[in-house]
């Protein structure tokens, strides 16, 4: 019977090691520019559910570091074996004194656990309830894959008007988002405005959001939902309410006829993108693809795929199916002029 | 009493392996040399040996798919894989794993230990034994064939509807899941009973069910639990195939409902979480007590918690969805079970702590895994706890967070735990030691590689990495805590690679064990190893639930009978015991191997077969010769008969 000295202490060096790595790894990412992080929320609703996920992380790390230094002192202290020589037996006992480990142990967690579940009820009341004030705005999101159309509700029916992937909210106020879903399911997800809510068809679900700080706020589609899940982008842009109601007017125009000069691209449009996508104003009226009526004023196509430039336009226009292999785009196989005529068409969507 | 023809005297023969009783069990016992006895053979030790290597096989190709599009997913903007083969990879990977991994493994584990550590000579029904695993075998070749046709499921392992109904899933992908899914259904269903009967009626006289080992609790909790899960996720996949192929409306809106599908489905999918972890946990309540040369602390609190656990496991499946838009109230109840599920896991995490605090290790390599998965458990542990959470829930799921934990708790709670097993038993079951030199290599690598692979995994999905993905755009933060998790990932499958070549190595050249090779209490280390097919030479009696310690820890006056017993020789006999006391009340003729198990299980595989493909005569006839074989089957033959002991 050997004692083992040389392993004994080898797990408190690797878990010192990986430890290290493991508070290192944290500090660094957290410094990085992250879109989609929900470590800090930007409204009443995310900054309580981040609050409540801080918590629970914190008592998390408390318990490995307690339990793991429990077993690494446990590892380190009094009598241990190297290993076993065969055909020969080594001393068993029962020492006493070990029930009192489950009682303390399971009597704190058990505690812990019961102020977590208060908590956690106190936080869903906070942030599932809808707002004690009648919210003023309302949208309609619908879900398809794999693209956001945003509709804007109101009263007066000649305001309302469609979008698409990209979503203006006035600041500091919480607007009341329903939720529609028409082919599969999604999940409507604003990280650091909002968590998840599905999209699911024959379903009317209905979440809020809200930013108390003027920016940009990048969206993305929580569920799995075929192939393009990984593009299913959007952004929500908080602005005040001034900007934002001027945004709203704007929206409500439609695009006047093109003038003679550009008839031609206007007509190379209509015949071959005006089947699946709208251009309110001209005689464009598809809706199984986004609505293009004010292209120029978003910053993405291609749901937060790429940035809105004309290269970008032009790139997707002449193969969707390249940039975002298996969407419902299909690949057109327009002549040089054609795209040209296109692309040029698109400039003129203000 | 009256004597009849039935009745016999009890005989007590001497525990001798060597003796003319020991050959003449061996000659009713041993399964015939060749490749049709091979084929026939109803052994439970074969039989669970094929079910480890066979699960170990699955793990290691739904390891394989995992490292490939790992590749892809180590930089940003990757397009090695195609949207559509990174679908069907992921979708594979995860079936793999959870399906025809986890769960197989540790019923591979029971198959081999139950009989041994009970004392008795087989399963309770040893045809529907070898029955089982051919149909997980053909189940699991019934899926791989779907991924070599091109036809691989792709719709995630919980395959969310309207995504996999029809009009978006047009292929055979998702009928080949859903039907292979039904087939594995059967085994684990039949598999479960067999379980549950073996042991509340084969235990050896004496071992009362609060002296049954912690192994069994384990094995007995979820396969009660699994008899009533399994219904549901079947009733799924059949309404699902119904919806696809004859034009039903169960999911589709407006006459269906989606949620159907996420409630039937996670109806199962929670407990089958437990399902697939608890016998791990039970193994190492088992095994780390031997190597901390004490009994367990608190068996007591670890049966009970165990059962509880899956009792409560029952009662959190929405937890899954409480991004659904279900009613707050409904949310606040699922979130509070499930932080409370907690409780029963702390019972046995500081049963671990204090058996190692108040034990006296051994360093070698079993007990190097335990204490590992000691770590990973607490770590999936509050993980899960996070989740649990509802608002903290509603950003966290479906973010690689929850690829992290559900990582933790699959790798950590099972696979941890079944690289521990394997080292404790693996001399029991070939009858060399694993090399402990490669052993520490394979542990260290693994240890390693996974925290380093998966730990970041926590971050990305705090930085709102979705799962799912086949590529990701840079600049939002993930790219090199990825590139770690590759890098991480590709150390532990080297640690995985060299427990193969270990295994390999030790079956030729490792240190011959002998019949106890830990010193340790329960029944199965008093046989020889590997044990040989009739298990005991006597019936063994038991006094406690350590019978090998006793004389050590001199606990009571009373002890174990292992020396004599009855011989049970006038064919293959056990015997059968009450369910809570274990006193003997019958004998019962085991049946001969047979053919009959492997003929049954492939028509069946071949009525799947027709299934898919709409060959209607095929069924047909499959269900005709199905009818035939269970009249073979069944058909009562007298030397089968019950005798009283």
């Amino acid at each position: 019977m050997t004692r083992f000295h040389l392993g004994k202490g080898m797990p408190t060096r690797v878990v010192a090691c990986l430890a290290l790595l493991f508070s290192i790894i944290p500090a660094g990412a957290l410094h990085a520019e992250a879109p989609l992080s929900y470590l800090v929320g930007y409204g009443m609703r995310a900054r309580s559910i981040a609050t409540l996920t801080w918590a629970l992380m914190l008592i998390s790390a408390v318990v490995v570091i307690v339990v793991v230094g429990l077993l690494l002192a446990a590892l380190r202290r009094g009598d241990s074996f190297a290993a076993f020589a065969p055909g020969t037996q080594l001393p068993v006992a029962r020492p006493a004194g070990g029930a009192s480990w489950i009682y303390v142990g399971v009597g704190i967690s058990t505690l812990v656990l019961f102020v977590m579940a208060i908590w956690t009820v106190v936080t869903l009341a906070h942030v599932a309830n809808p707002p004690r004030t009648d919210s003023a705005l309302k949208i309609e999101i619908t879900g398809h894959q794999w693209w956001w159309e945003v509709r804007y509700l109101s009263p007066d029916v000649s305001r309302e008007f469609t979008t698409s992937n990209e979503i203006h909210i006035p600041l500091k106020q919480a607007v009341e988002v329903e939720l529609r879903g028409v082919d599969v399911i999604h999940s409507f997800w604003v990280p650091a405005l909002i968590g998840k809510t599905d999209v699911i068809p024959g379903q009317a679900n209905r979440t809020w959001i809200e930013a108390d700080k003027p920016g940009v706020y990048r969206g993305q589609c929580g569920e799995y939902c075929g192939e393009q899940h990984a593009h299913m982008g959007f952004e929500v842009i908080a602005s005040s309410p001034e900007d934002f109601q001027k945004w709203w007017d704007s929206q409500l125009n439609t695009q006047p006829g093109a003038a003679p000069e550009a008839a031609q691209a206007q007509n190379t449009f209509i015949a071959k993108c005006g089947i699946c996508h709208t251009v309110r104003g001209i005689g464009a009226g598809g809706h199984l693809g986004p609505d293009l009526t004010h292209l120029l004023g978003r910053r993405t196509i291609g749901a937060a795929l790429l940035p809105n430039t004309r290269g970008h336009r032009s790139a997707w226009i002449a193969d969707p199916q390249h940039l975002k292999p298996g969407n419902y785009m299909p690949r057109l196989e327009l002549s040089g002029p054609e795209l040209t005529a296109v692309s040029n068409y698109l400039d003129t969507l203000n | 009493m009256t004597t009849t023809e039935l009745d016999r005297v009890p005989e007590v023969a001497p525990r001798d392996y060597g003796s003319p009783l020991a050959s003449k069990l061996e000659h009713l016992w041993a399964t015939k040399p060749g490749i049709v006895g091979w084929l026939g053979s109803v052994d439970h030790k074969e039989i669970g040996l094929r079910y480890i290597v066979t699960a170990f096989v699955f793990l290691l190709v739904g390891g394989l798919e995992a490292l490939v599009f790992r590749i892809q997913l180590a930089w940003p903007n990757q397009h090695l894989l195609s949207p559509a083969q990174y679908d069907q990879l992921f979708s594979m990977h995860g079936a793999t794993m959870i399906l025809w991994y986890a769960f197989p493994v540790l019923t591979g584990f029971s198959v081999y230990l139950q009989p041994l550590v009970l004392g008795t000579r087989d399963m309770a029904m040893p045809r529907l034994n070898a029955f089982t695993y051919w149909v997980y075998l053909f189940s699991g070749l019934y899926l791989y064939v779907g991924l070599a046709l091109g036809s691989a499921p792709n719709a995630g392992w919980f395959n969310y509807v309207p995504y996999a109904s029809r009009p978006y899933n047009p292929g055979l992908n998702i009928d080949f899941y859903a039907l292979a899914n039904i087939l594995l259904g059967i085994s684990t269903t039949l598999g479960s009973l067999n379980f549950v009967v073996t042991i509340l009626h084969q235990r050896a006289p004496g071992m009362s069910i609060n002296r049954m080992p912690i192994l069994s609790w384990g094995t007995l909790t979820i396969s009660v639990g699994n008899l009533f899960a399994m219904p549901s996720v079947t009733l799924a996949f059949f309404f699902l195939w119904l919806d696809r192929q004859f034009g039903t409306h169960f999911y589709d809106p407006p006459s269906g409902q989606p949620l159907l599908w996420q409630h039937l489905f996670w109806m199962w999918g929670h407990p089958w979480v437990y399902v697939i972890v608890l016998p791990a946990l039970s193994m190492v309540s088992e095994a780390l007590p031997v190597l901390c040369r004490r009994p367990l602390v608190g068996y007591t609190a670890v049966a009970l918690a165990t059962v509880l656990t899956m009792v409560l496991g029952f009662g959190v499946w929405l937890h899954h969805m409480f991004a659904t838009g279900l009613p707050n109230i409904a949310l606040a109840f699922f979130s509070a079970v499930s932080l409370f599920i907690v409780i029963p896991s702390a019972v046995s995490n500081f049963a671990w702590l204090a058996t190692i605090w108040t034990g006296r290790p051994v360093f070698n390599t079993a007990f190097l895994f335990f204490v590992g998965f000691i770590v990973v458990f607490v770590i999936g542990g509050v993980s899960g706890f996070m989740t649990g959470s509802v608002p903290a829930d509603w950003q966290l799921t479906d973010t690689y967070f929850v690829v992290a934990h559900i990582h933790y708790v699959l790798i950590g709670w099972n696979l941890f735990a079944v690289m521990g097993a394997s080292y404790f038993w693996f001399p029991k079951m070939f009858g060399r030691m694993l090399d402990e030199h490669l052993g520490r290599w394979n542990f260290w690598l693994m240890f390693i590689g996974f925290n380093v692979g998966f730990f970041p995994m926590h971050i990305t999905g705090l930085l709102g990495m979705p799962r799912r993905v086949y590529t990701y755009p840079d600049g939002m933060g993930w790219d090199t805590l990825n590139l770690i998790i590759t890098i991480g990932s590709y150390v532990m499958a080297a640690g995985m690679l060299l427990f193969i070549v270990n295994v390999f190595y030790s079956l030729r050249r490792g240190v011959v064990a002998g019949p106890n090779p830990w010193d340790a209490a329960t029944l199965e280390w008093s046989t020889p190893s590997p044990p040989p097919p009739y298990n005991f030479v006597v019936i063994p009696t038991l006094a406690s639930r350590t019978p090998l310690w006793e004389d050590r820890l001199d606990e009571g006056p009373y002890r174990s009978e292992l020396n004599e017993g009855m011989p049970l020789d006038h064919g293959k006999e056990v015997l059968g015991t009450s369910s809570l006391d274990a006193q003997p009340n019958v004998i019962l003729r085991m049946p001969e191997d047979s053919l009959v198990p492997l003929f049954f299980a492939l028509v069946l595989t071949l009525l799947f077969a027709g299934l898919i493909v709409k060959f209607w005569w095929l069924v047909v006839t499959c269900i005709g010769a199905g009818l035939l074989l269970q009249l073979i089957w069944l058909w009562p033959r007298s030397e089968l008969r019950e005798r009283r002991p």
